[in-house]
């Protein structure tokens, strides 16, 4: 009988412990379907893709190469299973097996180095999805123990408490209360049949709690039916970042089981780039079947209750504004517009960056990155492009998405010496709102 | 073996080979990779314009974004300088029509033939920047392997080859000689070289390119991402 999600996870997270070469090569091998295929082969070996990267660009080292990152991943794929691999071992040709060591060194360029942004992807004249490959590189460093150890430690945290930086119930159930007083509105939990489900992240949770307020005042302002579930409310999903399908399906699961127990229309996916990449598009595939609800990101959602005319606001922030798109949401997401309208709605001096939207540089620190302690100079470096875009706007003030790049945008300001406050959207949008007239 | 021997040997056996295994070679590259399957994706699309998102892959990466590559760009207009150059020499060189028109019963008008001599030119001094490029850019120079030397070389020998096969001097306003058959013959066999080597290596992009950025633009399409 086969084991339970949950404990095959935990099984998959143990047997990393020891360093296994094969065994990383075996899973890269496994990864490579038709579409990949398709891309790995079709590679001319331009560099174009180095253009693209943050990394590459602030340092200058060739091995931040995006698609150099792929190497012992396009190794095992030429050795094993390429249309001529048979033939190129035969003839003593085919590329030999990365080794434990060469492994190992490859950690930093396929976590360190890499957000996931997929700026790349959109620079490849071949059409390679590089981001996308990236992120199935990592299944087999981390099924083979060579993953950053920070990131197991997450995944192991999360398996057990659900939360990558060990936020419980208590602690959300606390910062309910706390908004629940600050805002006098009540914070429904575990409501059966309510519309709408929230999912936050741990970082919101932590760091930025205010968004549950301002949720509610939101919610409350449009008439919508929604609920936090006191199980199951943690978006944030670390075994999509460090690569391990079990562990990203065993997080995964408790949400959905969240909105199926409650029955809800939709899963609200909050204010974090790389949740909405793992509820939205990964999430069917990871657990094996369609969702029984729908989900929609909370700009969608805010930008649909504007257009709909349940949700108004009054008033603008005089301040010079510029937005950061979050590239799970934005370049990889599709959600691009709905936030620079909800931007014009509530800023009056909104400016743009330049190559902002889908072409726009990623914080340095999504995919994972932000969670590996040793990769932490090389993110604050990578951010310079990122100032360059911001400086170049002279917004008084920064407003994004995502929570994890709400945090290390302010980790990138200080460690700068810049002074620009960094924003939240759906707080702003909550403190503009219209303020609600007296019942007849 | 005479000259004329081994010109009828380029021009029959040598070139059915090549043909051959560069027909079968790349039809068995495709159906190997296509053989390897697709899981389908069950997440709710975004949009479901997929042949559209494709077709937007195909032709939209056709050029480079603005905002992306700055430094790049010198190396992105020397690639399209060289394919251009190339697509002028082979379709457009009234001999190679004539060779396709033996092959396959397809022919069109030529161009003339100092546009395509200015073809050739722009073509190798293209690829020579290519090759300068990959040796001393780090970035290439780190990626560039024996397929990305080896590729260069032989879509360079056609070109070569052919120059000199049709370097004959004769009397202005006279109808040109016959071509030599040595020369002639070493051309057809580096153009054949070229056939044989296409399916195994690098130079597959000609056609793998279609699928590569098909398959993205469908995905990105269905997510409703920047393409």
């Amino acid at each position: 009988m086969e084991p339970p999600p949950s404990e095959r996870a935990r099984a998959a997270l143990d047997s990393a412990r020891a360093p296994d070469a094969r065994k990383a090569a075996q899973v890269f091998v496994a990864q490579v379907g038709r579409d990949a295929a398709f891309q790995l082969e079709a590679c001319v070996h331009c560099g174009l893709c180095a253009e693209a990267c943050h990394f590459h660009l602030v340092t200058g080292d060739p091995r931040y190469t995006p698609v150099y990152k792929l190497w012992p991943m396009i190794k095992a794929y030429q050795r094993e299973r390429a249309p001529f691999a048979s033939l190129k071992r035969l003839l003593g040709v085919a590329p030999p097996e990365s080794t434990a060591q060469a492994l190992a060194d490859w950690s930093e360029l396929l976590y360190d180095s890499c957000n996931l942004c997929g700026r790349c992807t959109l620079a490849c004249p071949m059409g390679i999805d590089i981001a996308g490959l990236v992120r199935q590189a990592r299944e087999g460093m981390s099924a083979a123990g060579f993953a950053p150890p920070d990131l197991y430690e997450a995944a192991g945290r999360a398996l057990e408490t659900g939360s990558a930086m060990g936020v419980r119930w208590p602690a959300l159930k606390r910062q309910i209360e706390l908004q629940e007083k600050d805002t006098g509105l009540k914070v429904p939990v575990d409501v059966e049949g309510a519309d709408y489900l929230v999912v936050l992240s741990s970082m919101e949770i932590i760091g930025f709690a205010e968004i549950i307020g301002a949720l509610a005042r939101i919610f409350h302002r449009a008439g919508v039916s929604w609920t936090l579930p006191s199980a199951g409310f943690e978006a944030t999903n670390v075994g999509v970042q460090i690569g391990s399908r079990e562990v990203a399906a065993v997080l995964l699961s408790r949400i959905v089981d969240a909105a199926e127990r409650l029955k809800v229309k939709y899963v609200i996916s909050p204010e974090c780039g790389h949740a909405y990449s793992a509820l939205r598009w990964e999430g069917p595939n990871l657990i094996g079947r369609p969702y029984s609800f729908k989900v929609v990101q909370i700009v969608e959602l805010l930008d649909q209750l504007v257009r709909e005319g349940r949700l108004r606001t009054r008033g603008k922030d005089a301040r010079r504004l510029t937005f950061h798109d979050p590239c799970q949401i934005v370049r990889r997401g599709g959600v691009s517009q709905a936030p620079r309208r909800l931007m014009d709605g509530v800023s009056g001096r909104f400016v743009e960056m330049p190559a902002s939207g889908a072409a726009s540089f990623c914080c340095g620190g999504g995919g994972g990155v932000s969670a590996i302690h040793r990769a932490e100079k090389l993110r604050f470096a990578a951010f310079e492009c990122k100032k360059r875009q911001v400086d170049a706007t002279g917004a008084e003030a920064l407003v994004t998405s995502c929570s994890n790049c709400r945090n290390v945008l302010e980790e990138a300001i200080e460690q700068y010496g810049m002074t620009l406050p960094v924003l939240g959207l759906t707080e702003l949008v909550a403190q503009y709102l219209e303020p609600e007239r007296p019942r007849p | 073996m005479t000259p004329t021997d081994l010109l009828e040997l380029a021009r029959g056996p040598a070139l059915w080979a090549s043909l051959a295994v560069l027909v079968l070679g790349s039809l068995w590259r495709v159906a190997a990779i296509w053989r390897l399957g697709a899981a389908p994706d069950l997440s709710e699309p975004r949009s479901t314009r997929l042949l559209a998102g494709a077709m937007r892959g195909i032709f939209g990466r056709m050029i480079p974004r603005k905002e992306i590559g700055r430094s790049g760009r010198l190396g992105a207009l020397n690639g399209y300088l060289y394919h251009v150059g190339l697509a002028v020499i082979v379709f457009g060189y009234l001999p190679h029509i004539g060779f396709i028109e033996r092959l396959a019963g397809l022919a069109w008008p030529p161009l003339p033939g100092p546009v395509v001599y200015f073809a050739v030119g722009l073509t190798f001094v293209a690829l020579f920047i290519a090759l300068m490029e990959r040796l001393a850019d780090p970035v290439r120079r780190l990626l560039s392997g024996f397929d990305d030397y080896f590729s260069w070389f032989v879509v360079i020998l056609p070109c070569a080859t052919g120059m000199i096969a049709i370097n004959v001097s004769y009397p202005a306003g006279a109808a040109p000689p016959p071509l030599d058959p040595l020369p002639l013959a070493i051309h057809l066999l580096s153009a054949e070289l070229l056939f044989v080597w296409l399916p195994f290596g690098k130079l597959a992009h000609a056609f793998l390119v279609l699928a590569s950025r098909g398959v993205t633009g469908a995905a990105l399409e269905r997510k409703g991402a920047a393409l």
